[in-house]
């Protein structure tokens, strides 16, 4: 992997990101803003791959698993919370 | 050899992380927001992932790279027909061009079963 190519790929990551964070702003609606929320927290594991890449040491993927494993517990939380339930029912 | 098929699959990863966020942006209303990232992310992130994969081979890297693509794609779908559920439950509405809704017809029929009888 060369320089250039993964300074290319976090480039377009950051763009991506920048698109997430405009919906996360502007959204309209609460459920916008949720499944911005969701889609950024999937580009962050994204991000930690090609961090992880130069070193090749393998601490940015398990910073990636745990995040995905956290992104997919504030996904569900988020969809209770706008379905108006409680977390024990 | 392996470098190269490597560096071919995060590129396409790139493009559908890139195309799914624009689909963010651009489409009209949450549901039609929803399906477009979620689809294109999801795909996208596993891409990177796997190219990771080819790129450290056998290694620690790898295997959780593996790891994470299968955790990725188990668990994104989940979450995104829950935010759906929720934010149909919440009263946001379809765009005004949508032409079905089957969910709403399933709450109405279930909140009066007896009613087109």
């Amino acid at each position: 992997m060369t320089p250039a190519f993964l300074n290319f790929a976090l480039g377009a990551l950051v763009l991506s990101s920048v698109l997430c964070l405009y919906r996360i702003g502007c959204g309209p609606t609460a459920p916008d803003r949720a499944v911005a929320i969701d889609i950024l927290g999937t580009l962050i594991v994204g991000f930690c791959c090609i961090l992880g890449l130069p070193s090749g040491t393998d601490f940015y993927m398990s910073i990636a698993i745990a995040w995905a494993l956290l992104s997919f517990i504030a996904t569900i939380a988020l969809a209770k919370y706008l379905e108006g339930r409680t977390f024990d029912d | 050899m392996t470098e190269t098929i490597a560096q071919a699959l995060i590129l396409i990863g790139l493009g559908f992380d890139l195309f799914g966020c624009i689909g963010l942006v651009r489409l009209p209303d949450v549901y039609n927001r929803l399906q477009a990232a979620t689809k294109c992310v999801t795909l996208g992130t596993c891409f990177i992932l796997i190219g990771v994969l080819v790129h450290a081979g056998i290694s620690p890297l790898g295997v959780k790279a593996f790891l994470c693509a299968i955790f990725v794609i188990l668990t994104s779908p989940v979450g995104a027909h829950a935010l759906a559920r929720g934010a149909h439950i919440s009263g946001v509405r379809l765009w005004e061009k949508s032409v079905v809704d089957k969910y709403e017809e399933h709450r109405l029929s279930k909140e009066a079963p007896h009613a087109k009888a």
